[in-house]
């Protein structure tokens, strides 16, 4: 291990305080709305716990901007990404978001992945009128001036995936989640669906954030014998519990499971045999069939490689630089005020099939699938909802 | 069936605990990234197996015996590196040991996460350890627990030989009663540390392998373990390794029982408590053997 000295550490640190002069004495960076390109601020967790789960999502969105230049950029401008690390560390997502906005002029922020980091967001964004693309699946129960948020909010996948297996696999439930917003958000929505279709619940259990030990939680399901499992159980919880049910002699043949937080990425740290049978409601699968989506995997795996599995929240990511792409083709303006307003109804032919921004809310009316996961690690998708369903974030519970 | 589950959990808060507690009790050296080393015997374990699957697809059910020593091994080295090169120069500075072994900590994250990835990876699981032990009808014990609970009682057998029968745990024993009256009778004690630094870090490799079969194995998989190990070897008593073990037994059951009878986080809230409250009445910890100051 080398040795730090006293002079290597005074002489490394005086050359990052005189590239800090350098910016503060005006040799700023180029000006987002140039003639020939605009910029846009990718933003997530490189580093840090949530980089497990985050990090893909900028492949995603580099992708569609190196898509969106091949074939003439926004509005004759070529996109040019500012790529920030939050570093899984929600006060550094405020901090880079202000940087990203303020410093780097970026037109719009795509990023953010968990609840905590975007609300930690928001009031930049509110401060210097900046939009954020939120691409993650989550919880609902907001809606703010600046965010567009063009996934799957708890209502369009809780209520279509309990509906489901009430119908298909039985009316007795066990929900079982982490301990936090959530999957306490979930199960609030879960609740009244199941009584609604005359269900019932028989337990309701949470794990604290990143548990790995869930037996007693499973002999509580043991005991409880229900039809189902609804689990929003989140991260690396997820390889443990899935691993230990299997280890008590329930699998995907005997006992019916189904998780919104499950998504092929997931499926890769949890093992295909272990998951094999289980189910997940998303939006987006892999191996949804449609001319869009074969493009899209395509080209995916052209640019990162053949084993790289694409999940929901990863072709979200994607669609959320379109839909900024759109809107501001049809607002003919970088403006985000204006790029919002146009936001409203606006249309995308997506992987995942056509979605719609919502004309008020924010969100976007969608499909959404409910997939059994094979031995390949990829899902046979068993249901699709008939229509777009409309994002309901603020529920009556 | 609670019971197994507590028995299951005791001996996997001993393997995280038994390393930290050699490491502590005898140096006195609070290492924060003991969590780390474990990592680094998942990771090892994880390379084995893709090796196995790979080059010898027909082993692939033994290649745990091959990962569990090479785990260690691996580890032993690391650690022994670790403390010649990093941790010797905060002996004796108790506080300085814990902000530098921190930081330790997260540029080895970092690291796994440069190096192997952010993803998590998946180990999988050798045919013959997945399945459960139908003992009854309703009561299943899954293989995988009970090769744990089997290491376990290996390795801890091993660790009270090495330092009860053997010379250099002879050694061990009377560095850490007293440095300059075991330098004078001509033991080397910088090389003593060393050991013991690397053998505590050996363990955390097994831990880390170990846990490959229950949990997952990611860049942060050491921060989900470090925590509860600490209460362990805290309220154990850091000097005493039977301490260690008593105490890992009484949290494990503890913990799996007030899990079934409350949701996951109180119980968690509960086991904090209890041990605060030991902690206020017998400050150096339940199980604390008697020495004279």
């Amino acid at each position: 291990m080398s040795k730090i000295t006293r002079r290597k550490f005074m002489q490394a640190s005086g050359s990052v305080a005189a590239a800090g002069a350098a910016t503060t004495l005006g040799l700023w960076p180029m000006r987002a709305f140039s003639q020939e390109t605009v910029k846009l601020g990718l933003l997530h967790s490189l580093t840090g716990t949530i980089a497990i789960a985050e990090a893909s999502l900028v492949e995603a969105e580099k992708l569609a901007i190196d898509e969106i230049n091949a074939a003439g950029g926004v509005m004759g401008r070529q996109i040019t990404p500012v790529v920030e690390d939050g570093a899984s560390d929600n006060p550094v997502f405020a901090e880079k978001a202000k940087k990203l906005l303020e410093r780097d002029q970026v037109a719009a922020i795509i990023g953010c992945y968990t609840s905590a980091s975007r609300k930690a967001v928001l009031p930049v964004l509110n401060r210097a009128k900046g939009l954020l693309y939120y691409p993650t699946y989550y919880e609902g129960q907001e809606q703010d001036k600046y965010v567009i948020y063009p996934s799957q909010e708890a209502t369009q996948s809780v209520v279509a995936a309990i509906e489901w297996m009430a119908k298909e696999k039985g009316k007795t439930f066990f929900l079982v989640g982490s301990d936090y917003i959530y999957p306490r958000t979930c199960n609030k929505i879960a609740k009244p669906t199941i009584a609604r279709l005359g269900g019932k619940v028989l337990g309701e259990e949470y794990a604290p954030l990143g548990h790995t030990e869930f037996s007693s939680i499973i002999n509580k399901i043991k005991a409880a014998k229900p039809d189902c499992i609804y689990s929003t159980v989140v991260g690396g919880s997820n390889v443990a519990f899935y691993k230990q049910l299997k280890a008590a002699g329930l699998d995907g043949t005997k006992q019916v499971l189904l998780s919104t937080v499950v998504s092929e990425n997931e499926i890769e740290g949890i093992g295909k045999d272990n998951a094999v049978g289980y189910y997940a409601c998303m939006g987006y699968f892999q191996s949804i069939k449609n001319p869009v989506n074969e493009k899209f995997v395509k080209a995916f795996k052209a640019k990162y490689g053949q084993d790289k599995v694409i999940g929901d929240p990863m072709q979200v990511a994607y669609n959320s630089v379109y839909l900024w792409k759109l809107a501001v083709e049809k607002a003919k303006s970088f403006d985000p005020e204006k790029v919002i307003a146009a936001s409203s109804g606006l249309e995308f032919d997506a992987a995942e099939g056509k979605i719609r921004v919502h004309a008020t809310n924010h969100h976007v009316w969608k499909k959404v699938r409910v997939g059994r996961a094979r031995a390949d690690g990829q899902f046979d998708i068993v249901w699709e909802s008939p229509n777009l369903i409309e994002p309901n974030p603020f529920p009556k519970l | 069936m609670q019971v197994f589950n507590g028995i299951s959990l005791f001996t996997i808060l001993l393997l995280m605990a038994l390393g930290l507690a050699i490491v502590f009790g005898q140096m006195g050296v609070i290492n924060m990234a003991h969590g780390e080393l474990m990592a680094l015997g998942a990771y090892v374990t994880y390379f084995t197996s893709r090796f196995f699957a790979s080059h010898l697809p027909g082993w692939m059910d033994i290649y745990l015996f091959v990962a569990i020593p090479l785990a260690f091994g691996v580890t032993f080295l690391g650690g022994y590196l670790l403390e010649r090169g990093f941790i010797r120069w905060f002996y004796n500075r108790p506080l300085d040991t814990l902000l530098a072994t921190w930081g330790l900590s997260l540029i080895l994250q970092q690291a796994y996460r440069t190096f192997f990835g952010a993803q998590e990876v998946n180990v999988p699981l050798a045919s013959w350890l997945s399945g459960a032990w139908n003992v009854t009808e309703n009561i299943q014990l899954p293989l995988n627990r009970i090769f744990i609970i089997g290491l376990t009682a290996v390795v801890a057998v091993g660790v009270y030989l090495l330092l009860y029968k053997t010379r250099w745990g002879l050694a061990v024993r009377s560095v850490t009663q007293n440095r300059a009256m075991s330098e004078a009778v001509g033991i080397n004690t910088a090389r003593v540390d060393a050991v013991t630094f690397a053998l505590g870090s050996g363990l955390a490799g097994i831990a880390g392998c170990a846990f490959t079969m229950i949990g997952s194995t990611n860049p942060g998989t050491g921060q989900m373990y470090i925590v509860d190990s600490f209460i362990v070897v805290v309220f154990g008593g850091v000097q005493s390794l039977v301490g260690t073990a008593l105490s890992g037994f009484t949290i494990a059951q503890s913990q799996t029982t007030l899990e079934y009878l409350m949701s996951g986080s109180m119980a968690r809230v509960t086991i904090l408590l209890l041990v605060i409250v030991v902690l206020y009445y017998r400050p150096s910890g339940l199980f604390s053997s008697k020495v004279r100051a």
